[in-house]
């Protein structure tokens, strides 16, 4: 059935199977890099950095394990990344639930306010955060991160979640009501299971975006045990520099828990990463 | 009885309202506010977190009125602008090119290829900038080796200490992370074009290369906007990849600093060899790139307004 449908090669695609089979290439030959070499001892990687390990050496995933520094950044940013998506799911929902019911002009203005933040970027305030987060007592603390890690979601998943609500079918709602569902329980009960699929949006873009931040990380955190994983990546890269399958170790162990959940998510990724740029 | 109704209508907006307070209250206590602070401190100097003396537009003259401040602030500015229209012109063209290719119905292994391109978006920008780093390494880099042994050894170049190169090259490992975006985007508005167009056009006997030009780039024109303006907005933020590729520096001789580093320097970490933030001066840049950005924002999308007349 499938094979019927399948379109015959036509040599009019040519240039383009070119240039799609070349991109690909480039993206997946240094990530081969990557992988294949931190499995080297660094002798044999300079001989032939593209080629299998002539003898497989665990020697920079050792140095990585010894260190045990590695694996506090790792819990650091895994724990700073799920309760920041908590936050972020939580407050957008109530929120948008809130946007999408309440029909007068008041509310379309808020929804604008909301919606400024996806031009703005919040780096841009990073001078008078620092003071806040100083202000607070938690500069220097991963939790310091929270706050902003919570303000920065909200544009993106306050615009997602309120569009997908308002696509629920008021007659499902006003069944509820009639039945004597309160807004609380109609919330809880009717639309978080309902906007699901907004809610894995809203959240694998802000794993994306929170597990790879490192800008206030880098302002805010200076101690060895609050260090999130890609600030730790800085230290270990500048520690390790010249010993390529240590580095490499680093940025493998990085970068491999987000490559194998978007091959295994690819479409719910691309969704993610790209929702809060088409409006209208 | 109409009185009462009303205020059953306040009671009930009131209502509502509660449920955006908590989200409305983080938003603006940490967003909104802080923002508006940084504008105002701009106007302000003094030591470490403590600005509380008043002075004017000193600190942008610092930034525009010559001297060594300036130089470095207005290269920084610049380079951000090449760096803008680098990602532009390779990044959004291929883009472009990938969609218009992914959407074609003879094309084989689609859901192949978009993952592939994708990837890269979707690490951590340190990563692929330190990844990219150590392939071109002028001495063990895996490029400058590969390039030795098939007899272009002469193409070997030190890619990032060339101040004429060093720019290009960051812009370029920028662009090849982020061409999944543009791509996706593009895919879907050429796939939401609807069909009639295309049928309409065959039966005219419109060649491949009339239906692009005619039909898809003008449809396309609004997204093209879109796509501006999150390019814009996103490499005027950009600071991870000069700072894993380059350094906070900007290094070679500054050939590489934007505004995200410049920014950095002075505002956050404190510039050699005084080492202390003048966080009034990084105020003022930080203001800078806001107007910037608003501007830019507005001029890209009045230019990609749907000439047909404003939908809807």
């Amino acid at each position: 059935m499938t094979r019927a449908l399948r379109p015959r090669f036509k040599i009019a695609d040519l240039p383009g199977y070119l240039l799609l089979g070349f991109w690909s290439l480039l993206v997946l030959i240094p990530l081969w890099v990557m992988v294949v070499n931190s499995f080297k001892v660094s002798l044999d990687i300079f001989r032939d950095p593209f080629g299998l390990p002539p003898t497989v050496s665990v020697e920079g995933y050792q140095a990585l394990a010894a260190g045990g520094t590695f694996f506090t950044y790792f819990l650091n940013s895994l724990e700073i990344t799920t309760v920041s998506i908590l936050g972020v799911l939580i407050l957008a929902s109530t929120a948008a639930y809130g946007l999408a019911n309440w029909t007068n002009r008041a509310s379309r203005y808020l929804l604008l306010v909301f919606l400024a933040g996806l031009m703005i970027p919040i780096r841009i305030a990073s001078i008078n955060l620092l003071g806040l987060v100083k202000d607070l007592g938690l500069m220097d603390s991963l939790w310091g991160l929270f706050p902003i890690y919570a303000a920065m979601g909200l544009p993106m998943g306050v615009f997602v979640l309120t569009e997908f609500i308002r696509t629920v079918p008021k007659e499902i709602l006003n069944a509820a009501r009639i039945d004597g569902a309160g807004s609380v329980r109609i919330f809880v009960q009717i639309i978080v299971p309902l906007i699901r699929p907004a809610l894995a949006t809203v959240a694998i873009f802000n794993l994306v975006n929170l597990w790879n931040d490192l800008w206030f990380p880098l302002i805010i955190i200076r101690s060895d045990d609050q260090r999130t994983l890609m600030l730790g990546v800085t230290r270990l890269f500048g520690q390790y520099q010249t010993d390529w399958n240590k580095v490499l170790a680093v940025l493998t162990t990085a970068s491999v828990p987000i490559i194998l959940l978007y091959l295994l998510l690819s479409k719910q990724f691309i969704k993610g990463l790209t929702a809060g740029a088409v409006k209208e | 009885m109409a009185s009462m109704r009303k205020s059953l209508e306040t009671d009930r907006n009131l209502f509502w309202l509660w449920w955006i307070v908590p989200a409305l209250a983080v938003y603006l206590v940490f967003m909104a506010w802080p923002l508006f602070n940084s504008l105002r401190l701009s106007f302000y100097t003094g030591a470490g977190f403590k600005l509380d003396n008043f002075i004017g537009f000193d600190n942008y003259t610092r930034l525009f009125g010559g001297g060594e401040e300036s130089t470095r602030f207005l290269g920084a500015f610049k380079n951000t602008f090449v760096f803008f229209f680098i990602h532009m012109l390779v990044q959004n063209s291929l883009g472009l090119a990938f969609a218009l290719l992914l959407a074609r119905k003879t094309i084989r292994g689609k859901p192949l290829f978009r993952t592939v391109i994708f990837i890269p978006a979707t690490l951590a920008i340190v990563v692929t900038g330190f990844l990219w780093k150590l392939i071109l390494n002028p001495q063990w880099g895996p490029l400058n080796l590969l390039l030795g042994k098939v007899g272009l050894g002469d193409l070997a170049l030190p890619w990032l200490g060339d101040n004429h190169l060093a720019l290009i090259v960051v812009s370029l490992v920028s662009s090849w992370q982020w061409v999944g975006i543009p791509t996706m985007i593009f895919l879907a508005a050429i796939q939401g074009i609807s069909d009639d167009y295309f049928e309409a056009a065959e039966i005219d006997g419109a060649s491949p290369t009339q239906v692009l030009w005619r039909i898809k780039l003008p449809l396309l024109r609004p997204i093209i906007g879109v796509i501006a303006v999150l390019t814009f907005t996103g490499n005027f933020n950009a600071f991870d990849v000069v700072f894993a590729m380059a350094g906070p520096n900007g290094p070679p001789a500054y050939a590489t600093d934007i505004l995200g580093t410049y920014f950095y320097r002075t505002g956050i970490a404190g510039q050699h060899p005084v080492g202390i933030p003048d966080m009034g001066l990084g105020a003022a840049v930080s203001t800078v790139t806001f107007v910037v950005l608003l501007a830019g924002v507005l001029v890209m999308q009045t230019l990609s307004r749907d000439p047909v007349g404003d939908r809807k």
